[in-house]
């Protein structure tokens, strides 16, 4: 019962959210707040996730493939096409659900617990447009950069893997990936990862913004915004995997 | 003249009733004092008078209109006519100071930013606060951030001030220059104001009339005066345990 009853709130929040698009230009300056918290503030984190899911990846698949019948620049082409159309989508986004979207819902649930969303709404102020729409515009128009910053720097530690453990030169590492570089998997890489900040930053503003029961309150909120986003990710993936691919 | 008219307000969270059939009205520029136990409901109370809760039964109406019945963007309009006064204070610990009394007047006037600074700075000495603007809200003290949040509340020269609970957890020389603030803005600025309290000493001090919230039910209504003649046993005890001798 729950779940239905959670599901229709979180319908209704963003339904009131996007319906108050008109007026967003009078909440500007959050969504540019939120664009330096969710994406400027992520690049240090998704350039660490995505440089050593890079370089494991090619030392595993090294290890893996490479055999007598199996050229080198097959571990490139292995590693950059599974991190442009899976890794540098999901993993980033894993942690981020943890970093953006426990930010959120704490923030938000902090500001509900202390009666800061009624101090909003006693000042005629819609809270939703306020505080949830630039939080869930933010993670859309972000996490596809920071997909595109994963991809990136991940091909790129997968190539500093190979070299400095000797096990693949760079020119063959890069004579793979550019042979099996086919645009339409940025195009779905970038479509995952748009889906899944929308997920991650949708998903935890709901959360915070109904938390209630103070500080414990906005703990569990925080604990079952970062789990479901997790589980949304994974679903969601799935999902665009069979339709998609 | 009634500016507020509560009929028949109802209201429970489930299967707990909070209040039933509350009926009473309020005079344009009076201070009217809410009491009752912890728990009685005070505070739902005063969150439907801007509609921030909405009642199972009943209506409240302000300058005639029921205010349940209102389109979203005409009850932001009629929110805008009140200020309120949280009682944990409610400021937005992500800015300073200023810009927290600031924050209505950049969202509700095309006022520049001078003009701002000026208001600001006004609303600031009518609750006598000075020097605080660059500071984190997080760092004042339990009285200065009911008097920051009372400098927000009346920012937009609100028609109605809504206070929850102002002097709680303030000592009794705080408590009394937010008594004292409370009747000076009623009367300089011509506020109607509903005061919820179970502060005996406060409602002594600040409010015209009063109500009792007692047994879910509006249990007593009258004036300060009346009060003090009333023959009424939970009201009596309720008075008397706040140390006061009606």
């Amino acid at each position: 019962m729950y779940v239905f009853r959670d599901l229709g709130r979180y319908s209704l929040l963003l339904f009131k959210a996007f319906r108050s698009l008109p007026e967003f230009a009078m909440y500007r300056k959050n969504l540019l707040n939120e664009l330096v918290k969710t994406g400027w503030e992520s690049i240090p984190i998704t350039v660490v996730t995505g440089v050593f899911t890079g370089a494991v990846m090619t030392l595993q698949t090294a290890y893996q493939l490479v055999s007598a019948f199996v050229p080198k620049s097959a571990v490139g082409a292995v590693v950059s096409q599974s991190l442009i159309i899976e890794l540098a989508a999901v993993i980033p986004s894993l942690v981020l659900a943890g970093k953006v979207g426990a930010r959120i819902a704490t923030e938000l649930g902090n500001m509900r617990v202390t009666e800061q969303i009624d101090a909003l709404e006693s000042m005629g102020l819609n809270s939703v447009t306020f505080l949830v729409l630039p939080r869930t515009i933010a993670g859309l128009l972000m996490f596809p950069l920071l997909y595109i910053i994963a991809s990136a720097t991940g091909i790129l530690g997968g190539m500093a893997s190979g070299y400095f453990t000797d096990l693949l030169p760079v020119a063959d590492y890069l004579k793979g990936a550019r042979e099996f570089f086919f645009p339409q998997d940025v195009a779905f890489g970038i479509v995952k990862s748009f889906v899944f900040g929308y997920l991650i930053t949708s998903i935890s503003a709901f959360k915070g913004y109904y938390a209630s029961g103070g500080a414990e309150g906005v703990g569990k909120a925080t604990t079952q915004a970062t789990v479901l986003s997790c589980v949304c990710i994974l679903f969601a993936d799935f999902i665009l995997a069979y339709l998609l691919l | 003249m009634s500016i507020i008219q509560i009929n028949n307000l109802s209201k429970s969270f489930g299967d707990n009733l909070i209040w039933s059939d509350l009926t009473f009205d309020i005079t344009e520029g009076e201070t009217l004092a809410v009491i009752g136990q912890s728990g009685c409901g005070k505070s739902v109370l005063m969150k439907h008078l801007n509609a921030l809760l909405h009642p199972d039964t009943g209506e409240v109406f302000i300058d005639g209109k029921n205010v349940f019945e209102l389109k979203y963007m005409e009850l932001r309009q009629l929110r805008q006519r009140f200020g309120v006064l949280f009682q944990g204070s409610a400021l937005f610990d992500s800015i300073n100071c200023f810009e927290n009394v600031a924050f209505p007047l950049r969202f509700f006037t095309d006022y520049s930013e001078e003009r701002i600074r000026n208001e600001v700075h006004e609303a600031f000495k009518l609750v006598q606060l000075s020097g605080i603007d660059d500071q984190p809200t997080a760092s004042l003290s339990g009285g200065m951030r009911k008097r920051l949040a009372l400098a927000r509340a009346i920012i937009l020269r609100p028609d109605f001030l809504l206070y929850d609970e102002p002097t709680s957890g303030l000592d009794p020389v705080f408590s009394n220059e937010i008594n004292e603030l409370i009747n000076e803005l009623a009367d300089n600025l011509e506020i109607t104001s509903i005061v919820i309290t179970h502060d005996m000493h406060s409602v002594l001090r600040i409010a015209d009339k009063i109500i009792f919230l007692d047994e879910q039910k509006l249990s007593w209504f009258g004036t300060k005066e009346e009060l003090k003649t009333v023959n009424h046993p939970r009201l009596e005890r309720f008075v008397r345990a706040s140390e006061y001798q009606i």
